[in-house]
């Protein structure tokens, strides 16, 4: 499945773009993703964290991915 | 009772103090927090906030709502600013109030604690020979 993930911060500069499509299978859960990020973008690596936002609430890692999910990446946050 | 806003402007600290104050309260707790002129010793110019902005209302929003819960605060106000901000300028501005003092110094230390873990917003130090996004890495 096609997947769009959004990338605010350090994981922009990254990645090099604010979207970032990418291909998985279909089922892929939140693990999967990351997997997927840190092998194509081995800086991933340094960050001191990275969670996922699936329709703007954090999820765990075992949660299946679907198409039109609105897929986020939030490396340490840093507010306030 | 709960006043949660994301904004692109300059803060009031006015604002979050006028919304919190209520003849039933007894104590009001405000904390500002500011640009600092230097991190580690290295001189600051500016930061540059950006936030995934509607899930930072929402995670705001989640934090108020255990606040009032936890502390039995009466009211909370709750301003955070994305953007460009200069040394001394004003990212978050939290108002507390309650009916007894001691409440709302727990919540409203409670409520930037938790604010700086969950809330998706993203500070970049600009110094004059770089930039780094504040504890991204080790």
């Amino acid at each position: 499945m096609n997947l769009k993930v959004l990338c605010f911060g350090i994981t922009r500069d990254i990645i090099g773009q604010f979207e970032y499509k990418l291909s998985l299978p279909s089922e892929a859960t939140v693990a999967d993703l990351k997997n997927q990020l840190s092998i194509q973008f081995p800086k991933f690596a340094t960050l001191k964290s990275l969670r996922i936002a699936l329709n703007e609430e954090y999820a765990e890692d075992a949660m299946t991915l679907k198409e039109n999910d609105e897929i986020v990446l939030i490396p340490p946050v840093s507010g306030g | 009772m709960i006043d949660i806003q994301l904004l692109h402007t300059p803060l009031s600290e006015k604002a979050c103090l006028d919304f919190v104050k209520t003849d039933d309260v007894g104590g009001i707790v405000v904390f500002v927090g500011t640009v600092r002129n230097q991190t580690k010793g290295k001189a600051v110019i500016r930061l540059d906030f950006e936030a995934y902005e509607p899930m930072a209302i929402s995670e705001m929003r989640k934090i108020a709502i255990l606040a009032v819960e936890q502390f039995s605060l009466k009211k909370i106000s709750l301003h955070h600013r994305v953007g460009t901000l200069d040394v001394g300028e004003i990212p978050v501005v939290i108002a507390v109030s309650s009916a007894h003092r001691k409440a709302a110094f727990v919540a409203c230390e409670f409520v930037i604690d938790t604010l700086k873990e969950t809330v998706p917003i993203w500070k970049k130090e600009i110094f004059e020979d770089g930039e780094v996004w504040v504890s991204a890495t080790p």
